[in-house]
């Protein structure tokens, strides 16, 4: 049984197939990533996974439970992260309070013992912190601990949102173009921690990416999207060499494309 | 310069950074519990108000600085607050009783208030709550037979424990107290989930609802919170007033409290405070100077709500940080001296914008 399980999943924006049928899996413990054009489905598909948008049709599995109906708001708890394409953190609060921030799923203290700070509140408040400390050290981020996310490089903050989505302790990790704005050397930074967090926290990586060497890099499988058409699945080799691939990048006459 | 060594967890967590810290909050308590000793009844009384509109300022400061959503309905719950406690009192409910009551009850009025307005944010949210504050201030004009109507209220006399709160003093000491009590429950929120939820919900809807937060849930909460410490407001200035009058509560309160929080500092407590000492404390100013200005200035009417928008758009525009803005770069003169550099209070230009998922 897979971890992941999407089942003819399908969005629509007005006349526009964003996301038309799509049917894949992913196993336990790999890195599948999704490539494809602009405009391909690729980050709609995620907005489907985290709930943001809902499908018309088609169902999700994970861990055998199906979230095809579940609130966004239930998904972390479940134990699926995000991260977002032009960053989403939280910019006016610390990178430790983003971590924290990350720890929200798993909190359990009630109203009273938070508004009144008892002891109970404080033990979950350590625990979150410890949590947040490791993650912290395993990504390297001692020295922006206290700083302002607002006031953090861009190739920080992209290593910070991979950290808030660590934080949540995933089964399942979504990583919207990880290389994105990033340079080379950072570029090959993240393949590194990408493959880190598979092997050494055993976290399952859905990647969406256009940078083909890290896709290379890290990925075990990868699916290939036009026009929310799923057109090739396999080997990041098989993919690639895929003539329907080549002719989506490369470009072909129009009837092979539709 | 101060370098804080951390060695313990719990140091992020405790209220106080550093031993500089006890000191300095212990030595303005202090001040605040002999002022009344020292001062006449007038400053006394004065000091009053501006504890009881520092209450509510740190209310709405939860909920328009954290949260990121705007009111300018507060002086409703200000209102509601109100007459809650005076009825109550004038039925022979102990104050100690009504003034939690009159808390609580305006909480539970900020949950229905939060909950149908969710869905909006920004201008359409100011409008709604711009409407609820002119529903309420018609509902206690119009609902004579327990507000009094534009006849007016007049407050009993508080006790507590036998001892009548007559004079400004007993309302001082009562203030300062309920203001203590409402800035621990901040400081509470602020560093438990909770708090963090505001925080993440104001920064990036989004993103806080893949995070876990529900997003309905926190704003009502918020909304709630913000209230039930408005109300607590209200009930204490209903003594510091003596006679409800229904347009006490009208839209220019509303934008007094909107003030505090701008001018004070968004995103800060200390900030509410600072907006509740200019708030309160201009007009007397201007009551002070107004003989001696030239032109006959000081005779002109609408002279304090010009200076009141006056000082809140130069503070928008050249300050967004507020008069805690200003205080946080004293301080960091100081604990940075001598190293302090041109650069480092200067704005940052942010130009990586994210196209946001609405």
């Amino acid at each position: 049984m897979s971890l992941f399980q999407a089942d003819q999943i399908a969005v629509r924006f007005g006349g526009i197939r964003a996301v038309d049928d799509v049917t894949f899996h992913v196993e336990q413990g790999e890195v599948f990533s999704i490539i494809g054009p602009n405009g391909a489905g690729k980050t709609t598909i995620f907005n489907l996974i985290s709930r943001i948008y809902n499908s018309t049709s088609g169902t999700l599995t994970f861990d055998g439970q199906d979230f095809t109906k579940m609130p966004p708001w239930q998904v972390a708890g479940i134990g699926i992260a995000r991260t977002f394409q032009n960053i989403e953190l939280f910019p006016n609060a610390s990178l430790l309070q983003n971590l924290l921030i990350g720890r929200h799923a798993h909190s359990r203290v009630g109203l009273l013992s938070q508004l009144a700070f008892l002891p109970s509140n404080r033990r979950a408040e350590l625990r979150h912190r410890e949590k947040a400390e490791e993650v912290i050290a395993f990504l390297g981020l001692q020295r922006h601990r206290d700083t302002l996310i607002a006031n953090l490089p861009y190739g920080v903050r992209k290593v910070v949102e991979l950290g808030r989505a660590l934080c949540i302790e995933p089964k399942l990790l979504l990583l919207d173009e990880p290389s994105s704005g990033l340079n080379v050397e950072e570029t090959e930074g993240m393949g590194f921690w990408i493959e880190d967090i598979k092997k050494d926290l055993g976290i399952t990586v859905i990647m969406v990416e256009h940078d083909m060497a890290l896709v290379n890099q890290v990925s075990d499988r990868v699916m290939a999207l036009n026009y929310g058409k799923v057109l090739a699945m396999g080997t990041p080799r098989e993919v690639q060499t895929h003539p329907e691939v080549v002719k989506a990048y490369l470009g072909g006459e129009l009837e092979d494309v539709a | 310069m101060r370098y804080l060594f951390r060695t313990n967890y719990n140091q992020d967590l405790s209220l106080a950074r550093h031993g500089g810290d006890y000191f300095w909050y212990g030595l303005l308590l202090v001040t605040m519990l002999v002022i009344p000793l020292l001062m006449g009844e007038f400053y006394v009384g004065e000091l009053g108000g501006v504890f009881i509109f520092a209450i509510a300022g740190v209310g709405l400061m939860l909920l328009v600085g954290y949260t990121g959503l705007i009111s300018l309905g507060h002086a409703a719950f200000l209102g509601i607050g109100a007459y809650v406690n005076s009825v109550l009192l004038a039925q022979g409910v102990p104050f100690v009783i009504t003034l939690p009551v009159a808390g609580l009850f305006t909480a539970a009025c900020g949950a229905a208030i939060g909950l149908p307005t969710l869905r909006m944010s920004g201008l359409y949210l100011a409008i709604a709550t711009l409407a609820f504050g002119s529903i309420v201030g018609t509902v206690f004009q119009k609902w004579s037979s327990v507000t009094g109507g534009f006849d007016g209220f007049a407050v009993p006399t508080p006790t507590i424990f036998g001892v009548g709160l007559d004079g400004a003093t007993g309302i001082y000491y009562v203030s300062l107290a309920v203001l203590i009590f409402v800035l621990w429950v901040t400081a509470n929120i602020l560093r438990s989930p909770m708090g963090r939820a505001m925080v993440a919900i104001r920064d990036s809807e989004v993103s806080a609802q893949s995070m876990g937060i529900h997003l309905a849930r926190y704003k009502a909460m918020a909304f709630a919170i913000s209230a039930g410490m408005t109300g607590l407001a209200g009930g204490l200035f209903a003594h510091y007033v003596r006679f409800l009058a229904p347009d006490a509560f009208d839209v220019l309160l509303s934008v007094q409290f909107v003030t505090i929080v701008f001018v004070g500092g968004l995103g800060s407590v200390q900030g509410a405070i600072f907006g509740a000492l200019f708030v309160r404390l201009l007009p007397q100013f201007i009551a002070i100077v107004r003989d001696d200005l030239p032109f006959g200035i000081g005779r002109m009417p609408g002279l304090e709500p010009s200076l009141f928008g006056l000082v809140l758009v130069l503070v928008i525009l050249f300050q967004p940080g507020g008069i805690n803005g200003i205080w946080q770069k004293i301080k960091h003169w100081f604990t940075a001296f001598p190293f302090k550099r041109q650069t480092s209070s200067r704005r940052q230009k942010s130009y990586a914008k994210s196209e946001r998922l609405r």
